[in-house]
Order: C-alpha cells, then structure tokens, then sequence
C-alpha cells in the first residue's frame, strides 16, 4: 500500500499514514470549509488497509484546532479504526492536548466515549 | 429611516472594534480575518487558553455564514456577494465579542430560532451531550455544514447566544449572532 504523507497548512493537518510503520500521525490545524474532500482519501485508505492491517496500529492525533465539520471526519477514521480493533488487532489512539486545552481534552473524551478503541490522553506540557 | 444592517452595531457602544467586515465571505476572507485576530490576540498578550477559544469561535462563525447564508434580497446594495456576511470582533472587558449578520428568509427564520432557543436553555451538561449526539448521528449536509457550529459555540464559550432578527423586507430578513467569549473568573 502507499502511504498518505500530507504536508500540512494553516488549514489542515500534516498526515502520515504508512502501511509499512504501525504508527499513524494526523497533526496541526484542521480547519479546511471542506473538510470531506480533505478526509475521505483518509477515510478510504484506512478501510483498504484494514483488509490485512499490521497487528499493532497506534495513531497520535496532535491537533492545535479542529472545526466542527472536521470533527465528524475525524469520527469516521475513528471508526475505521474501531473495526480494525474489532477484528482482533491492537489499535490505540493517544490523543494529544496542550496543557491549558480542556477543549481540546473534551474532545478526545466526546471520541472516547463514542468509539470502542483505547484512548490515551497526553498532556503536552511546554 | 430606510435599513440600515450596521444600526445594530452603531447602537451598541461597549467594547473596541478591532475588526468589522461586511461583503463576500470566501475562503480567502476567512483566511484573512483568522490571521489578523489571532495575530492581534498574540500582540495584546491574551491568555492562550482564550485565544484559543476565540480562534475557535470564529472559525465556526465565519464557516457559518460560508455555509449557510441565504442568498442576498434582489434590491440589496451588494448584488456581487454570493455569500453575503458582516463580522465584527470586538475587545471588552476579559474577553471578546463576535458579531455576525446575514440575510435569512423568512421561511428559515423560525427553524434557526429554535434551534438556538434549545441551545440556550440547555445546561451545559446537556449541550456537551448534544454535541456527542450529533456528532455521531448526522451526517455532514449537501452545504457542507455539520450542523454542530452554534453548539460548539455555546460548549466553548459557556454563554447563551444573543441574536436578533431584524425584518429587511416581508421575505427576508437580517440575522445577528452576537457571542461573548470571556475568560472564566
């Protein structure tokens, strides 16, 4: 599979989504009016990889900002990797917030709550 | 006196206006708006976590107003603005006021109200759970919105929503969404 590598902008997110590292990145900004268009090749490589996934997936999702419509996107790659997991592979989300983001530690809870993958919430201390 | 859609800003005297926008609300314009408050927010030393809160906001009002605004009455000086919109950011006492107005046809009018009357007599327990709602049971709509912005809002900034609708004409009439983000004391 080739990987996703996405250099990110002021509205979007850097992207590292290599089927050769169990580690995935989603990190910066995401803020994008049209967030379905940036997201669904996400969305799509995740339900190809999911076929014959690694044994182990972590994803690190480092996000400054994220709008409301990408939250939604961000909830279907979530739920491409709650099927992962449920098909008996490890899956874990660390899910990182700057120390004074409640916001931002809310959010990752919202997702905690919605989808069956272990969270773990870090706390960027600067 | 004929309408006038900056009357509502003129009647209110609290606060600086550091920033008042009135036309086309594209992607370069909020592009624009977002760089200069935040820019403006880091010059005035604001606490991170509430320039954090106000870049939230208004990344939500402003794709609010890309996202849904109704197209401008036929006899409206700005015909060009496809997406017509007027923003206004405000400093005032520990925090930030985001004004925004746009067209709305009277047949959106009552749904919009009841949405933000929900939204407003709802604790903030209860908006967080609708939030989670929502973000798990609607789909993104044809206009690319998520349905979510004016509850995130009200989440992030712990306020009710102060809005007005003034009558234009008898199909339309102009929206204001007036949003206090201040610190927590």
């Amino acid at each position: 599979m080739e990987p996703i590598i996405i250099e990110g902008t002021p509205k979007t997110p850097t992207v590292k989504f290599d089927s050769t590292e169990g580690v995935f990145e989603i990190k910066g900004r995401s803020i994008p009016e049209n967030s379905v268009e940036f997201y669904k090749p996400l969305v799509d490589w995740l339900d190809n990889y999911k076929e014959s996934p690694l044994t182990k997936t972590v994803v690190n999702i480092r996000l400054e900002y994220f709008n409301t419509s990408s939250s939604k996107c961000i909830l279907d790659v979530f739920k491409k990797l709650e099927a992962i997991h449920k098909a008996k592979n490890e899956v874990e989300v660390n899910w990182y917030y700057e120390e004074d983001d409640e916001d931002m530690l809310e959010a990752g809870e919202d997702y905690e709550s919605i989808i069956r993958v272990p969270f773990k919430m870090i706390e960027i201390v600067e | 006196m004929s309408f006038n859609i900056e009357n509502y800003f003129l009647d209110q005297s609290d606060g600086n206006v550091i920033l008042f926008y009135k036309g086309n609300v594209d992607s370069d314009v909020i592009n624009h708006v977002l760089d200069t408050v935040e820019d403006k927010m880091v010059e005035g030393n604001e606490q991170s976590r509430l320039r954090k809160k106000v870049y939230n906001v208004l990344v939500e009002s402003l794709q609010n107003l890309y996202h849904h605004v109704d197209r401008v009455p036929d006899d409206f000086e700005d015909q060009a603005a496809e997406k017509y919109g007027l923003l206004a950011i405000k400093k005032v006492d520990r925090g930030y006021k985001i004004i925004t107005g746009n067209f709305v046809h009277a047949e959106n009018i009552e749904k919009l109200e009841e949405k933000i009357k929900r939204i407003n007599r709802s604790s903030h327990e209860e908006i967080k759970e609708l939030y989670k709602f929502i973000l798990n049971h609607q789909r993104i709509s044809a206009k690319g919105g998520g349905g979510l912005g004016l509850v995130d809002i009200a989440r992030k900034t712990g306020n009710k929503l102060e809005y007005s609708f003034k009558e234009y004409n008898n199909k339309y009439s102009f929206f204001y969404l007036n949003i206090l983000v201040n610190e927590e004391i």
